[in-house]
């Protein structure tokens, strides 16, 4: 607990992990605004987001590779992976739709296996990160530390927000999607294809996170690995934060990220994975003991 | 079937498993793997089929077992065998311990929540398991080696998770045959009627979780020893690979039956080692595949789909106007 006491003794280090964690949530909000997406539009929990992540990342890697800026790997890696998305749509998540929800998690969940393992195998397991060539400021005599590709990643990150709510509000297939989600039998009978829409919204969702991916792997590293937390962190947003509700994805979001920088730094950096899916175990059973206290006052 | 015939058709099968390890030496150690799957499936089961609480954290015990019984064998200093067993029990112990306090939060959890949440639960626990050093952290835990001559080893281990399965397997029929499987029946149907009915569904929810974690954790004590080797990620809390695929088998045998899962074992087990052996490589790219085509295409299993075909086999009532939403458990 000696980081403890570096807390108190300087407030400083607090605001550095805070802004950290702040840019990170950043990232964090645009993967679990996706999940919210599919979640409520097709009624899916879809674990295979991770992997989506991590299949940004590699188009980033790629381009970093081909001496290219990992920047343009952003709208590369959406468009790439919209396509990915689009076409695991129409070849397997057609199939569990409609059908109980433990199976299209379990669905899910096999797509993420094979994703992952096809990924180790393609890419190897060694990790890595896109040299994305920009440079890091320091701010307060030194004190506190940013690195511009963070601060880029956070307005990436906020463009893709702002152009994916603008979509959903104005243009024809956004509000179709949310015709959907409101109620798919009444937007069949309005004429709408479900089915196209849910193909859309899949590939929608695969498009950020590619974006999103692609930050990741500027931002930090990439392996074959890494997509599990990123599912797990998405799935906690969503549930804190409440299906369609943007302002509280962001706030859960950059809220998630602060904590578990936080946890990294009081914990030891080992513990940070272990601190997310204990967090997701204590959020789970704390939001269904406060949903079975207000059962038992409506008893 | 009458009763004669059923006795010696046991009485066939027993020899038959007895006589294995002896007949087929070169696979010994996949036939006790085999075992060790057909826990794997009998174990998720109770939750999953016949409770309707589909858990990806079972995995969670098997970790706990495995290094519980390993620490007690490393800090013992008694003699090989002694301190095996008595790790063995240690195991079981905790294992249910954990899953009676775990279960009283957890199993709050309703459908899809209860899913992620057992998910987080086992692999919180490697990621634990593999910062703490007391138990080795991410560097893992060697068990003492068997002390026996070379090949005694083999039929110790085989014989243990013989044993461990057939034990597992008559004491859930029993379960299942009495009051306690018409209840987590019950609650698998409609929780909340059952509860409305007076039954004491928590209580029912944390014995069924406190029985798989019981002969999880065993298997785990056993495991670890028979692997050899305990690493937190992919030995101890392998949620990818033993966490799913207990969920695989028991869903491709066909969920909520007794048979189902052992079948689906059997079947999952030997694909898995034909892949090992002519898709080396890519074998774990076969098993997703493999994975998202049983969900996807077989949810029913093979026993839920000869139930649908050939209903009187499982001695039901043919009723034309009967559906079978009790297959489809609570979503």
């Amino acid at each position: 607990m000696d980081n403890l006491l570096i807390l108190f003794n300087q407030p400083v280090v607090s605001l550095q992990i805070i802004v950290d964690g702040v840019l990170v949530g950043a990232i964090l909000a645009i993967a679990a605004y996706g999940m919210a997406l599919v979640w409520g539009v097709m009624k899916i929990i879809n674990i295979v987001q991770g992997e989506f992540v991590m299949l940004g990342g590699y188009v980033a890697l790629a381009f970093a590779d081909a001496g290219l800026s990992p920047l343009w790997a952003v709208p590369a890696g959406a468009v790439i992976l919209f396509a990915v998305g689009w076409a695991l749509y129409r070849l397997v998540i057609f199939r569990v739709v409609d059908r109980d929800l433990f199976i299209s998690i379990l669905a899910t969940f096999g797509l993420s296996i094979l994703l992952q393992q096809l990924a180790n195998q393609v890419f190897t397991a060694d990790v890595r990160t896109a040299e994305s060539g920009l440079v890091s400021r320091s701010f307060l005599d030194g004190k506190i530390v940013i690195a511009e590709v963070k601060v880029l990643a956070f307005v990436f990150a906020g463009l893709v927000g702002i152009a994916l709510w603008a979509f959903l509000k104005h243009s024809r297939l956004g509000q179709a999607i949310r015709a959907t989600a409101q109620n798919a039998r009444a937007a069949r009978i309005m004429g709408i294809n479900t089915d196209h829409v849910y193909a859309m919204t899949y590939g929608l969702n695969a498009a950020i996170c590619g974006a999103a991916g692609a930050l990741v792997a500027m931002t930090w590293v990439v392996h074959p690995y890494l997509g599990l937390p990123y599912t797990i962190r998405s799935f906690m947003i969503v549930v804190v934060a409440g299906l369609g509700n943007l302002p509280g994805v962001i706030v859960a979001a950059l809220g998630l990220g602060t904590a578990e920088n936080f946890a990294g730094f009081l914990l030891g950096a080992e513990y940070q994975i272990a601190f997310i899916f204990c967090l997701l175990v204590a959020i789970l059973v704390w939001r269904s003991r406060r949903l079975a206290r207000q059962r038992r006052y409506l008893k | 079937m009458s009763r004669g015939e059923i006795l010696i058709l046991w009485t066939l099968g027993l020899a038959a498993s007895a006589l294995a390890p002896f007949l087929f030496p070169a696979v010994i150690t996949q036939l006790t793997f085999l075992w060790l799957m057909i826990l794997f499936a009998l174990t998720w089961d109770i939750m999953g089929g016949q409770m309707g609480y589909n858990s990806f954290g079972n995995i969670f015990f098997f970790g706990i077992g495995a290094y519980a019984c390993a620490v007690i064998q490393r800090d013992s200093g008694l003699g090989w065998h002694l301190a095996f067993f008595i790790g063995m029990g240690a195991a079981a112990l905790l294992g249910v311990a954990a899953a009676a306090v775990l279960g009283s939060g957890i199993l709050g959890l309703r459908g899809q929540y209860f899913a992620i949440g057992s998910l987080g639960l086992g692999i919180a626990g490697g990621e634990v398991a593999a910062g703490w050093d007391y138990i080795g952290a991410g560097s893992g835990l060697s068990p003492p080696l068997y002390p026996g001559a070379l090949g005694r080893r083999e039929i110790f281990f085989y014989f243990l998770f013989l044993a461990l399965a057939l034990i597992c397997f008559l004491a859930l029929r029993r379960l299942y045959g009495g009051r306690f499987g018409l209840a987590i029946n019950a609650i698998r149907d409609d929780e909340d009627k059952a509860e409305a009915m007076g039954l004491r569904t928590t209580r029912y929810k944390t014995v069924a979780w406190c029985i798989s974690a019981f002969f999880v954790a065993m298997a785990g004590a056993g495991a670890g020893n028979l692997i050899g080797f305990i690493d937190p990620r992919d030995v101890a809390f392998a949620g990818v690979t033993f966490g799913v695929w207990m969920v695989l088998m028991a869903i491709l045998g066909g969920k909520g039956t007794l048979w189902g899962p052992i079948l689906g074992a059997v079947i999952f087990h030997i694909t898995q080692e034909l892949f090992w052996t002519y898709l080396l490589g890519w074998q774990r790219v076969a098993l997703g595949f493999l994975i998202v085509v049983i969900v996807v295409f077989f949810p029913t299993g093979i026993l839920g789909w000869l139930r649908e075909r050939h209903p009187h086999l499982f001695g039901e009532a043919v009723d034309a106007g009967a559906g079978t939403d009790g297959e489809r458990g609570a979503s």
